[in-house]
């Protein structure tokens, strides 16, 4: 699980601060047309500026209703579908050859067969984004449930504790830190494929849907801006998903520790 | 109430334990020793009924059984890996417990007074990966006698602590059954132990195992962790033991080997 500190988070800070300063100077000093490419000032106060501004707000929060549901509909999926794959040996080797068949293909090249079959486009966005986020989850859960070491089961068993009780007890909280690796990859796929989707297939609402107007009014700065305020709801998740990991899985980081 | 007929097993083509016969009675605390790798804990998984023995049969109260038996608890040789490291040591104790239909008040009451026995009161709260090896034995050990079984199997329960503890363990196991009524199995290769804690003491041969001693263990009193181990009787058993599990045949003059 990774895990940051702050001595590496003050590094970063100051790697980011740093570059940014550097293309700022650059583009005060005349590198390129800042008619066109704006500053990087002027981008990051835009940024701001979005954030009050009630057409982007608007977009924003159908953005996030659809990235919200999708991953919703990918746990409810993938993680029972991941369990039992896990537990059932022969379905696992039954349904393997389908997934290693699946999995590799884009999520962005189905667009235009579920533009097809969905009339609603938020329908269609979250069939996009499920389709890419399933396999982290289902992957790691199968993984996670591996796993579990076998005598940890067999002691439930030996009390007299059915097989639901010892999936219910064992199976599950001992593959839940692999789950929620999996949900957290999930999470940052299904925020690219909701914004991809609203780029490619279009749509009244949603951040995709602005960037493509702000482009077509040749707005460089409100697209960059968007763009950077996906990028940091990105970092935001992800970090709040990582202290909830480690603070739900402490003894997984103490045993993985002990091991090796 | 415990009886194997024949049981054998093989993995694969290696033959673990070989036609073992033996009878248990309510309440009998017996002791199986013998050397590494013959087939202790082959045993010991077959009556828990999480391997399928590929011969004989497993018998409890007369019937054959499948899949694990009722009112059974099992002390793995591999203790560490039989606890939960996502529960407190409370909670461990207490889990098996859901199976006896308490509420949680008096599951964690019972947890907590099996952990006071083993001397853990302080631990609790404490997680698996948070204790020394003797301490997570001995909250497998509460955890088994918490459950009050009525088939009670123990595979090198005491390896892991020092002397002083493995007796006042040996001793509180013995109250603590005798007390429930229990039936125990207890697996060893502790001479001694074997014949201070056993009622009788089955001797297994090398791989693949087998019975080749099956003794009973008649001391005077109440057993007492020194006098007891003083007692001529105790030290001609002991003996005796000690030569079946080094593969000779006892006799009462002098050593004969087979
Ligand atoms: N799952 C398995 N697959 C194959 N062989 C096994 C398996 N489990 C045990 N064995 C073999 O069976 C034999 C008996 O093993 P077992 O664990 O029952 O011995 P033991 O008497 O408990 O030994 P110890 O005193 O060292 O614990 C050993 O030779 C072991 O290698
Ligand atoms: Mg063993």
């Amino acid at each position: 699980m990774p895990k940051v500190n702050g001595a590496s988070l003050l590094r970063g800070l100051i790697g980011t601060a740093g570059l940014l300063v550097v293309l700022e100077a650059a583009g005060r000093l005349g590198a390129w047309d800042t008619e066109r490419l704006p500053l990087v000032s002027t981008v990051l106060l835009r940024a701001g500026e979005l954030l009050a501004d009630p057409e982007f707000l608007v977009s924003a929060r159908s953005s996030l209703t659809t990235w919200a549901l999708a991953l919703l509909v990918t746990i409810a999926i993938a993680v029972p579908a991941g369990l039992l794959l896990g537990m059932v040996k022969p379905a696992e080797v039954a349904v393997r050859p389908l997934i290693e068949f699946l999995r590799p293909i884009p999520s962005v090249a189905l667009i235009p067969l579920v533009i097809l079959l969905y009339s609603e486009t938020t329908h269609m966005r979250i069939t996009v984004a499920v389709y890419a986020a399933l396999w982290p989850v289902l992957i790691n859960t199968i993984y996670g449930v591996r796993d579990i070491d076998p005598l940890a089961k067999e002691t439930l068993r030996s009390f007299g504790f059915g097989p639901g009780s010892v999936a219910y007890r064992v199976v599950l909280p001992g593959a839940a830190p692999f789950i929620a690796t999996g949900i957290r990859l999930a999470a940052s796929v299904a925020i690219v494929l909701v914004v991809t989707s609203e780029l490619i297939a279009g749509g009244i609402e949603g951040i995709g849907v602005y960037i493509t107007i702000a482009a077509s009014g040749n707005r460089l700065d409100l697209m960059i801006g968007a763009t950077i305020l996906v990028g940091l709801f990105g970092i935001l998740v992800n970090a709040l998903l990582v202290a909830g990991e480690n603070r739900l899985f402490r003894w997984h980081r103490a045993r993985a520790g002990a091991a090796t | 109430m415990l009886e194997l007929v024949d049981l054998s097993h093989t993995y694969g083509s290696y033959r673990a334990i070989d036609r073992v016969n033996l009878k248990v009675a309510q309440g009998e605390v017996v002791c199986i020793v013998g050397p590494s790798g013959c087939g202790k804990s082959t045993l010991l998984r077959s009556i828990a009924g999480l391997i399928k023995p590929t011969g004989g049969n497993v018998l409890l109260d007369g019937r054959p059984v499948d899949g694990s038996p009722e009112n059974l608890a099992v002390v793995f040789q591999d203790y560490s890996r039989s606890l939960y490291p996502w529960m407190s040591a409370l909670a461990n104790v207490g889990l098996p417990l859901r199976r006896r239909g308490l509420d949680k008040k008096r599951r964690e009451a019972a947890a907590m007074a099996a952990l006071e026995q083993v001397g853990l009161a302080g631990a609790a709260a404490k997680f698996p990966w948070e204790m020394s090896g003797g301490m997570q034995q001995r909250v497998s050990i509460a955890r088994a006698l918490a459950y009050q079984p009525k088939l009670l199997l123990m595979d090198e329960p005491f390896g892991s602590v020092d002397a002083q503890t493995r007796e006042e363990l040996e001793d509180l196991t013995l109250r603590v059954c005798a007390h429930h009524g229990m039936t125990i199995l207890l697996i060893t290769h502790d001479v001694d132990e074997s014949v201070y804690v056993g009622d009788r003491v089955v001797v297994l041969s090398k791989a693949p195992g087998t019975v080749v001693g099956d003794l009973p263990v008649q001391l005077p009193g109440p057993r007492d962790q020194i006098h007891t181990r003083e007692l001529d009787a105790f030290v001609r058993l002991r003996a005796e033991v000690g030569r079946l599990v080094r593969g000779m045949t006892p006799h009462r003059n002098g050593v004969e080997t087979r």
